[in-house]
Parts: C-alpha cells; structure tokens; sequence
C-alpha cells in the first residue's frame, strides 16, 4: 500500500491506517492524522527532508520516516 | 475569598504566556517541574491575589510520552487545581479541542476561553459560541489575551466553577459501541478512584495507559474483564484501542465543527504566502543563513559587543561619560566608599577583586544578552523558530541533536551563557538536555584572548588566518563526537524522538509580550545565576588571597596575603589556591601541563575564561601585559619547554584545548544549573565537559610527543586506549534499552 513518503509534494491523499507503534504513533495521531483524515503534502524541506503538510486546517512538520508509517489512499495530485 | 489555584492549559502557541502575563503581571516564581527540565510558572492574580495560576506546559494532548504531557496530567489528576482554564487558539480550532475533550474528562471543573477571536472575524469565519459551550458541557468565553478582552470574565467563570466544584460531566465523544464499552469498564473500577475520575480511568484503562492502570491497583480478574472488553471492540474496528480513542474524539470533534463554526471560503493568507518563499526549496537555505548571519551579526559583532564593551570596559572599567558628565566605574565608586568608611584592606580586597570584579565580569555580558533575547524572543514570537528546526533537521539529526540545537551553537560563539538558555526553545527534553551540556564547547568571546595567546606563541603574531578557525573547528569537532558517543550511553538511548511539529502561522510580535519574553530571560539569569556566581567568586577570592606565609624570612602563619608582613609583591606563589593547584597538578601530568601555575590558570578561568591569560601576567610578574605581548608569549611558551630546551608545543595545545572544551566560566556554569535544575544531570554535564576535555589534551599530547619529538610511554597507550574507545563508542551500534516512553515514566514515578 502507498504511504505519506510516496506522495509528491502538490498532492493530497486520505489516511488509511497507522502501521508505528508507540509514543510515535500516538504523536502523530494526536496532531490529528488519523483515520480517514484529509492530508494535503505542501512541501519539501530544503535539504530534502521532513515534508510539510497541511492537516485540519494547520500546517504540521514530519519526518520522510515518519510519513512512510501513514498509509494513504485516494492519492490525487493536484497540478 | 478562600484560596483557590487554576491550572492554565492549551496547545503550544496557543498565547498561554501571554494570558499569564496579563492575568499576573508576571510576577511569579519561574522555575521547572520536579525531575524535568520542563519550565513551571505560577503567580497570582492582579486582581486577586487569592487566586493563583500555575501555567502549565504547552501541549497538544494529555498522552503519557513526552515529560510536558506527564506533568500537565500529573498535576490536573494528582494535584488538584480548582479549576482548569482551557485557552483554544480558535484559528485552529479542530486541532486545539482534541485537547480540550481530553481536559474535561480529568475530573476537574474547566473553563473554555476562545482566543484570537478577532482573527477569525477578519478571516470571515462566524462560531456559535453557546452551541460549542453546550456540547462539551462547560462554559465557553470568547476572550483576546492580546488585546486584554474578556479576561477578567474568564477568571471569574472559572473561580465561580471551581468554588461550586462542577466537575464537567465530559462529552460523549465516542462511537456508541466505544461509549458502551467505557461504561462497562466504569463499572468494573468505579470502586478504585475518585468518583469524578471514573470517565478519566475508564477511558485511560480502555487505551491500555500504564501508569494510569497502575495508579489504580486493580486485581488481575478486574484487568482480564477490562481486557475481555476492550479486545472485543478491538476485534469489531479492525483497530487498537488507542487509534480507536483518539479517531473518534477528531470525528466527534469533526461534526461539533461543522455545527457551530461557519467557515468563510478559504484565501490564501499572508502567512502562507510568506512561507512559500522563506521555507522554499530554492531560497530556503539562503535565508536562514541570511537571518542567522543577522542575529550573529547584531547581537554578537555590532551592537551586544558595544554592550559588553561598554559594560566592561566603561561601567566596571575606567568609567564613562554621558552627555559630557564623567561618570566614574563601579569599581571606582565602590572604591571610594570602602575609603570613605575605612575598611581594611582585606575587605576592599574582598568586595572589588572578589565580588565586584568577578559579579561584575558576569553582568558585563547582561548587555549583549539582552540583544540577543530581543532577536531570538522576535524569531521565537513570530513563527521562524520552528521553520529553523524544518529547514536545519536532516542536518542535526545525523547527530542526535534537533534542528533547534544550531540557534545555542550559533548565540555560544558570542557567550556560552545565552547559548545554554536558548535552549529552552528545544521541545525534545533529550535534546535539550544534550545541547545544554555540548553548546559552550564553542569557543566564546571571552575565550579569543586565549587563542590569540597560541597565536602568538606559534606564529609569532604574524597574520595566520588558519589559527582561529582551527579553534572553531576543534569545538564543532569535539560537540559533534560527543554527540555522537552520548547519543548511545543510557542517558540518551532510544529512537529519535518523533519530529512531528506544528509550523504556527506567522505574525508580527505584540510589543508587550515580546519584551515580558525577553524580561523573564534576563531577570531569571540575574536572580538565578547571580548567587552562585557570587559564591563562587567568593570561594575563587579566598583560595588566591590567603595562605601562608612561607616566603624568605616569614613566620610561617596565616593570613590575609597582602597583610602578611614582609609579602612579595607577587605572593600568589603562596597562596592557597597555589597549594591546591600544586596539590592536584598532578592531574594534568599526561597533558603535559602539571605546573601549579597552569592549574591555577585554569581555576581562575572559571571565573571567566579570559582571567586565563591575567593570570599567567600576574604569576609571570609581567603584571598588566595581555595576550598580545611577545614577552607574554615567550613566558608562555617558557612554561612549555623542558630542560634541555625542547618545546613541548603538544602539550602547549593539550592545556589549551583542556581549557577551550572543560566546564565553562562560573557564568555559564551556573545557567547550566538552571537549565538542568537537577543535580544528576547537572554534575553529569560538569563531569562530562571536563572528562571529555582532559581526554583531548591527553590524546593531542601524547601523539604529538609520540609522532613530532618520538616519544613513547604508558600514556602513549592510554591516548590509543581512548582513541579506540571514543571510535567504537561512535561506530557501535545503538545500544538495546527499555522502550523510551517507560523510561520517562520510570523517571518520574
């Protein structure tokens, strides 16, 4: 399944599950990505890592491994 | 009125610091939370000194992993306030009620205060306060913390709450399915806590929380039928009960959105098109060294420097004038008036050598940190901080440090004291903690006099551009290596913490909570710093002043130096600081600088790292000649060099290098202490810096005795010893530990 990594940066996609465990986990789900959340990738750090993302309504920071444990569907990009 | 204590909570950014500060004119005590460098704030009420606030940390939940989050839980659950004020930045309101549904479940009355208002009415957006106060059941105040709107409302509601004791009955905010499973579960431990904690624990049981389950005691039939309940509707969802809790509260909160909030249509804001050049891919990076290049420039080159310059050379130096009035120095005036009254000169000698020359080398830097809190206060304030650790992560994580750790290195090449208190911005407790401990490995300003001593010693004053940096580079090498091996000793172990951060819209600081940020800084560093500093000068005054006197013709007793009849000009030679530093020379046998007069420089340069090249003037007898005087340097370079002529350059470096990389002047020493404001961790980064730094000095002696003059030994082995140790410490795979988050709680339990 595509994770948050794959997704370019100008797409958007639905969660689809949480595959971390712990406090990891629990972090991200508690800035809000959870299940079915809405998740726009806005852009890339300069240096190429973390990815910026817009997620109900605010901007949130994570790293490319963090975002590889986020499984998303409904991947569309938007041109 | 009895007493009554309210705990302020809400997310980060939230203008929490600004509320306390108007509510209290913060005139509180700041300090940490037992146990964690996490800050605590509590004051009372301008109106009302009967009621106090405690501020608590920023969080965005109340899960048990981070130290921010366990003490907020701690103290709303364990400790009690009377009341809980909950401000929610309402241009964020979806994220910023997902703590809120967690707050009114923890037994405690709340009280809701909206903040930024008058933000969202630009946006165009309208919210419904009085349905939001219905569905979660407490009440709701629309209320600025800026512009000082409502707040005295909020106060009372809450005060009003907390003496009735209305303890929110807390939303039903699950699936029914969850709902029906909480229930059960509150049945099955309602007997085993306060009656307004059963929601609290029903819900900390079915997330499987460790120390909540804990706390409870519960019999093991009890966990098993818990356990039955929650696998059950595990089973049903296809998913962990904690994703479970936490999917529904958004969901729930989801549809209180869409029923007391009419969104505007959506226009791309200012904030947003300015993120799109600052954090580009392209322009990024020459940004922020633009801005970093600016706040260098500003507060350590130009205008702090004047400051310091000012403060030490005009107000604790030879004086000043304002306006065409001569004002004289502190020390002049301090002088006249120990005159004026007759003291003796034991106490002069004690209150302007000891107190006034070294509190006031301290407070010679208050200038330039005042600067540089200006400019680090504005970053902070208006959203660039956190776009520093975006942009500068992949760089610092390599090393187990944040994003955030490169502002302390940058502010540490001007003073290691505003170095370590720009770490409070680091959120990660292990990060901070580490860039505390590493950051004043950079060689400040008052640590150049030092390096153009070498200088000279080496080149002979000629323009060697490599020198400097040399230094420079030996701290960035030594900050990143130490990174590297405490990266995996127990007390930093464990996966990287998550970097899941919040990037705040930018906006333009209020004036008055930008300074009250940059006063809470300085005040706390004079009112904190100062006394230890103080004592310390006191103690370093006493150990050089007195001993005894042993010279040609002396009587042996002891005394105040100076008032020993027949005292050399220069009696430092018999002062007790000579005896200990003679007594633990031996110390510094391997670096190849076992002289008393060596360690008695570098005890002094505790007091400031500058007094290093001072006081080999005035052991020396050369009485006021600086770094800059070939005569100093051929002493110097005298001390070096052993009986049959040989420089030893080797072990020139080594005390060097021990001196640059060891525990940092009284000053910084004492900031370190704040910081930490735990002994363990604050004799663990003392220990550290020293031990780190004599096994520098060793290794560079002993191969330079070794590979220059082809001299070997025991120590020769030793220096490989630690060569191959701090390899494999770097190059060993991270060490198996207990799981972090078990950690941070065993800590605090």
């Amino acid at each position: 399944m595509a994770t948050l990594r794959d997704v370019k940066v100008g797409g958007s996609c639905t969660v689809a599950a949480l595959t971390g465990t712990g406090a990891l986990k629990r972090r991200i789900m508690d800035m809000g990505l959870t299940k079915g959340t809405q998740v726009f990738v806005r852009k890339v750090a300069p240096l190429g890592d973390p990815v910026e993302l817009t997620v109900r309504g605010y901007e949130l920071s994570i790293r490319k491994d963090e975002a590889a444990s986020i499984e998303v569907v409904n991947v569309t990009r938007d041109e | 009125m009895a007493a009554i204590t309210i705990g302020l909570a809400g997310n980060p950014n939230c203008g929490k610091t600004t509320l306390f500060n108007e509510l209290t004119g913060s005139n509180g005590y700041v300090g940490n939370w037992p146990g964690v460098t996490v800050e605590k704030k509590q004051a009372t009420w301008r109106a009302n000194r009967d009621v106090t606030f405690v501020d608590l940390p920023g969080i965005y939940s109340l899960s048990p992993y981070t130290p921010e989050e366990v003490v907020s839980r701690d103290y709303i659950v364990g400790e009690r306030p009377d009341a809980v004020i909950n401000l929610v930045d309402v241009t964020n309101l979806e994220r910023n009620l997902y703590l809120t549904t967690q707050l009114i479940e923890a037994g405690r009355p709340v009280v809701v205060g909206l903040n930024m208002c008058d933000l969202l009415k630009d946006r165009g957006d309208v919210i419904d306060t009085a349905a939001l106060s219905e569905r979660l059941g407490v009440p709701v105040v629309e209320v600025s913390a800026l512009r000082n709107t409502n707040l005295d409302a909020l106060v009372k509601k809450a005060v009003a709450a907390g003496q009735a004791g209305e303890v929110p009955a807390g939303a039903r905010c699950f699936s029914p399915e969850v709902e029906d499973a909480l229930g059960r579960i509150a049945q099955l431990i309602s007997g085993s806590c306060d009656a307004n904690l059963v929601r609290w624990y029903s819900v900390k049981v079915f997330e499987r929380d460790a120390e909540a389950v804990k706390a409870l005691h519960l019999s093991s039939a009890q966990l098993n039928q818990a356990e039955k309940i929650i696998k059950a509707v595990e089973t049903s969802r296809d998913d962990d009960a904690e994703s479970i809790i936490t999917s529904d509260r958004y969901d729930w909160i989801a549809s209180v959105m869409d029923a007391c909030v009419r969104k505007a249509p959506k226009k791309l804001s200012m904030s947003e098109r300015i993120d799109k050049v600052v954090t580009s891919r392209v322009l990024g990076l020459p940004i922020f060294v633009a801005v970093m290049f600016i706040v260098y420039y500003i507060a350590v080159s130009t205008v702090g420097d004047w400051g310091t310059v000012w403060a030490n050379d005009q107000v604790f130096g030879e004086g000043w004038e304002l306006f065409g009035v001569a004002i004289p120095s502190i020390p002049a005036v301090v002088e006249g008036w120990l005159a004026a009254a007759g003291a003796s000169d034991m106490v002069s000698s004690l209150v302007l050598d000891g107190i006034v020359g070294g509190v006031g080398s301290v407070l010679g830097f208050v200038p330039q940190m005042l600067v540089l809190f200006m400019m680090l206060a504005f970053l902070e304030d208006c959203g660039y901080m956190s776009r520093v650790a975006f942009v500068m992560d992949r760089l610092f994580r390599r090393f187990g440090l944040s994003g955030k750790s490169f502002i302390p290195f940058l502010i540490s090449s001007g003073c290691g004291v505003p170095g370590v208190m720009a770490t409070k911005t680091i959120e990660n407790e292990k990060d901070r903690r580490m860039t505390a401990m590493l950051t004043t490995m950079i060689p400040c300003g008052a640590k150049t006099p030092i390096i153009a001593l070498v200088m000279g010693v080496l080149v002979g004053g000629a323009d060697a551009w490599w020198v400097a940096p040399m230094f420079y580079f030996l701290g960035l090498a030594a900050i990143v290596v130490s990174a590297l091996m405490l990266k995996k000793t127990s007390m930093f172990a464990g996966e990287p913490a998550p970097f899941v951060m919040e990037l705040p819209d930018y906006h333009l600081p209020a004036l008055k909570s930008w300074w009250l940020h940059v006063w809470e800084r300085i005040s706390a560093y004079l009112k904190k710093a100062a006394t230890i500093i103080f004592a310390a000068c006191v103690v370093v005054w006493f150990l050089s002043s007195f001993g005894f006197a042993s010279w040609e013709g002396g009587d042996g007793s002891f005394g105040f130096l100076a008032s020993l009849p027949g005292a050399p000009e220069y009696s430092a030679d018999y002062s007790l600081l000579a005896i200990v530093a003679g007594a633990i020379a031996w110390i510094f046998a391997p670096l190849g600088a076992d002289t008393w007069q060596a360690t008695a420089a570098s005890i002094n340069a505790l007091i400031a790292k500058e007094n290093l090249v001072s006081t080999f003037a005035t052991i020396f007898g050369l009485g006021e000649a600086t770094e800059g005087d070939p005569v100093m340097w051929q002493a110097f370079a005298a001390m070096f060099t052993d009986g049959a002529g040989v420089m030893h350059a080797g072990a020139m470096c080594a005390f060097v290098a021990f001196n640059m990389l060891d525990a940092p002047c009284f000053a910084a020493i004492g900031t370190i202490r704040r910081q930490m404001d735990s002994p363990k961790w604050f004799w663990f980064a003392i220990g550290y810096q020293c031990v780190f730094a004599w096994c520098v000095g060793l290794i560079i002696n002993q191969l330079w005795e070794l590979f220059v003059l082809g001299n070997f030994g025991a120590w020769t082995v030793v220096a490989f010893v630690l060569l191959a140790g701090m390899i494999f410490q770097i190059a060993r795979p991270m060490p198996k530990t207990e799981k972090a988050d078990d950690k941070v709680l065993a800590q605090l339990a």
